[in-house]
């Protein structure tokens, strides 16, 4: 059984860690601190964290004016709410006056589980990578994510990072080192790449071990910074393994799928499959069950990966 | 040109601050809303109604009350001026030029590809705007932030947030109207540009805001009523709020829209619409 940590508890810890470091940084939130975890920072620096309460709007622009005024600001609520709710908010104050505001948000997607469709964001990587300036970074696990907040907090400009609910399996292991805007390939194959995020980082490895018993040998890599995109790991992969296969906890539109494909139209065009949410929303069920209705599995992944290989 | 001098942080009373006499404030502003009209009439589009609406206030802001240093836009000290209703862009634009912030001739590049004078305010474009706007009801959030910084930069610098009465339709105002209350902002001075007219029609027609103070009352805030063409009433309101402790000031200012010419006066073709050449002549007549 893989080890699972949680990705907003390793959220959360860095921000301490962040906050010991540099008196400059202040949190906000908007009400679910205990959940998104950022009341770690609020018990450790009650001067610098500030509840905006349920005013998500309010936050962002309060956001701004801090990083106006030269703080390095988090803010965080649950991803729908962190995309959905507040996008005017984001694309005037955050993206538009180019601040260093960094926009962290826990129950993404599908995994958010029981709560339903109201609570799914599976449209929010759409929302934030149409925003000019701004960075997108989902993290494949709680390793990650500790690295890739204080790579965003010494980093100037706005951030989104998308965190998950549930614990999720580790892929990374402790002194993992993350780069900003790079794939990182966790399993070399040459007959067809496998390009995944957040969740389905894991499903992908999971679906490689099987296909490699139908002689199908998968390269398997994570993109956690969904923009800027890494192009050159892009079609370096459609170049030397001449498929690709893209999956993420995420609406068909939009995401991972459209960026990498628009990369591989653009200059190396191959057969690609994908694997997501399709154009509809998830209800109500544990985050297993939901991945499984959704085809988000590693049978998914695999299923997806051979017909790929097939057009090859 | 009037004097702005930097005042230290712990400056005396506005009230009795030294600075310009009020006629001369008075002359400022009728420059401010000469440049409104040339510049809104040069662009053939824009936003005259509001900004002639809100000259007393920014001329009484800019040159009297404000700490301010127009030949380094981001000393640290200086008080802030937050433009929520962005399309009011043109006599914030003419503030900027006539405090020395830039060139008095750009003023005629409003609106012109390539010109640092955008429609609505940009801060990266512009020296001395504070602030992005255009999409209405966010100023307030952003001066909450900015006051914020303050306190826990234990500066001394005021925020001071010009809001349009429309834009007190969008529910973020009003998010922001609680969450300063809450931080118990005493820094934060909102003021509302209560000229009673949007873009099609009288507020109290579209979506009345009445009782506008007491609104703000309710939210948490100290609120005070003006006239917001009278100086003495305005420099008098914003004193009051510097010395209001505990929580932030909403000054209701009272203003007809398009003020000081007499066909755009309470006329709401002029809200979004720039005059004619004849117009702009026969405006530029009343103002001179």
């Amino acid at each position: 059984m893989t080890a699972e940590a949680s990705t907003r508890e390793a959220y959360g810890n860095a921000l301490v860690e962040l906050g010991k470091r540099d008196p400059n940084i202040v949190v906000l939130d908007a009400d679910l601190s205990p959940s998104t975890m950022t009341r770690f920072f609020a018990e450790a620096f009650p001067d610098r964290f500030f509840d905006c309460g349920l005013e998500e709007q309010n936050m962002i622009g309060i956001a701004a004016g801090l990083a106006a005024s030269g703080k390095t600001v988090f803010a965080s609520s649950f991803a729908i709410f962190a995309s959905c709710r507040c996008f005017d908010q984001l694309r005037m104050c955050l993206s538009q006056m180019e601040l260093n505001a960094k926009v962290v948000a826990s129950h993404s997607g599908i995994t958010v589980g029981e709560d339903g469709g109201s609570h799914h964001a599976v449209e929010d990587l759409a929302l934030y990578c149409s925003l000019p300036g701004f960075t997108v970074v989902v993290p494949s696990d709680a390793v990650e994510t500790a690295e890739a907040v204080k790579v965003a907090a010494s980093t100037p400009g706005p951030f989104y990072v998308r965190l998950s609910r549930p614990r999720t399996p580790l892929v990374h292991s402790e002194g993992y080192h993350f780069t900003l805007g790079k794939a990182v390939v966790l399993r070399p194959g040459k007959d067809v790449t496998i390009i995944a995020i957040g969740v389905m980082v894991a499903k992908a490895l999971e679906a490689a071990k099987v296909l490699a018993k139908e002689k199908i040998d998968c390269q398997v890599a994570s993109m956690p910074t969904v923009k800027p995109l890494d192009e050159g790991f892009v079609l370096q992969a459609a170049s030397d393994t001449g498929s690709i296969v893209v999956a993420e906890e995420h609406l068909a539109h939009g995401g991972l799928g459209s960026r990498v494909a628009q990369v591989v139209a653009r200059e190396k065009p191959v057969p690609m499959c994908f694997v997501n949410l399709g154009d509809r929303y998830a209800l109500s069920g544990k985050p297993e069950e939901l991945l499984q209705t959704c085809g988000l599995t590693a049978d998914g992944v695999a299923a997806a990966v051979r017909a790929a290989v097939q057009r090859k | 040109m009037l004097n702005h001098s930097r005042v230290p942080p712990d400056s005396a009373s506005v009230a009795t601050a030294s600075g310009p006499s009020v006629p001369a404030l008075r002359e400022m502003a009728r420059r401010l809303r000469r440049h409104v009209i040339t510049m809104t009439a040069a662009a053939g589009s824009g936003h005259p109604g509001g900004s002639l609406s809100a000259a007393d206030i920014v001329a009484i802001l800019y040159f009297k009350v404000m700490r301010h240093d127009p030949a380094n836009p981001q000393w640290e000290d200086r008080d802030r001026f937050i433009l929520s209703k962005g399309h009011s862009a043109p006599v914030l634009y003419a503030a900027l030029a006539e405090s020395g912030y830039f060139s008095m001739e750009q003023l005629s590049t409003l609106r012109k590809p390539g010109s640092c004078l955008q429609g609505h305010t940009d801060r990266n474009l512009t020296p001395g705007v504070e602030m992005t706007a255009g999409s209405l009801g966010m100023g307030l959030s952003f001066g909450i932030g900015v006051a914020l910084a303050a306190r826990l930069d234990h500066r001394g610098y005021r925020t001071y947030v010009l809001l349009g009465d429309g834009e007190c339709q969008e529910g973020q105002t009003w998010e922001a109207a609680l969450s300063a209350a809450q931080f118990k902002l005493d820094n934060l001075t909102a003021i509302v540009d209560y000229n009673e007219m949007q873009l099609s029609g009288w507020t109290r027609e579209i979506m009345n805001l009445d009782p506008l103070d007491k609104k703000w009352q309710a939210f948490g805030w100290h609120t005070i009523d003006t006239d917001g063409h009278d100086y003495d009433q305005i420099l008098a309101a914003l004193q009051e709020a510097r010395s209001t402790r505990g929580k932030p000031t909403a000054i209701i200012a009272h203003t007809v829209k398009g003020k000081g010419v007499s066909f755009m006066e309470n006329n709401v073709r002029f809200h979004g619409k720039a005059p004619t050449p004849e117009e702009a002549e026969r405006a530029l007549r009343e103002l001179s």
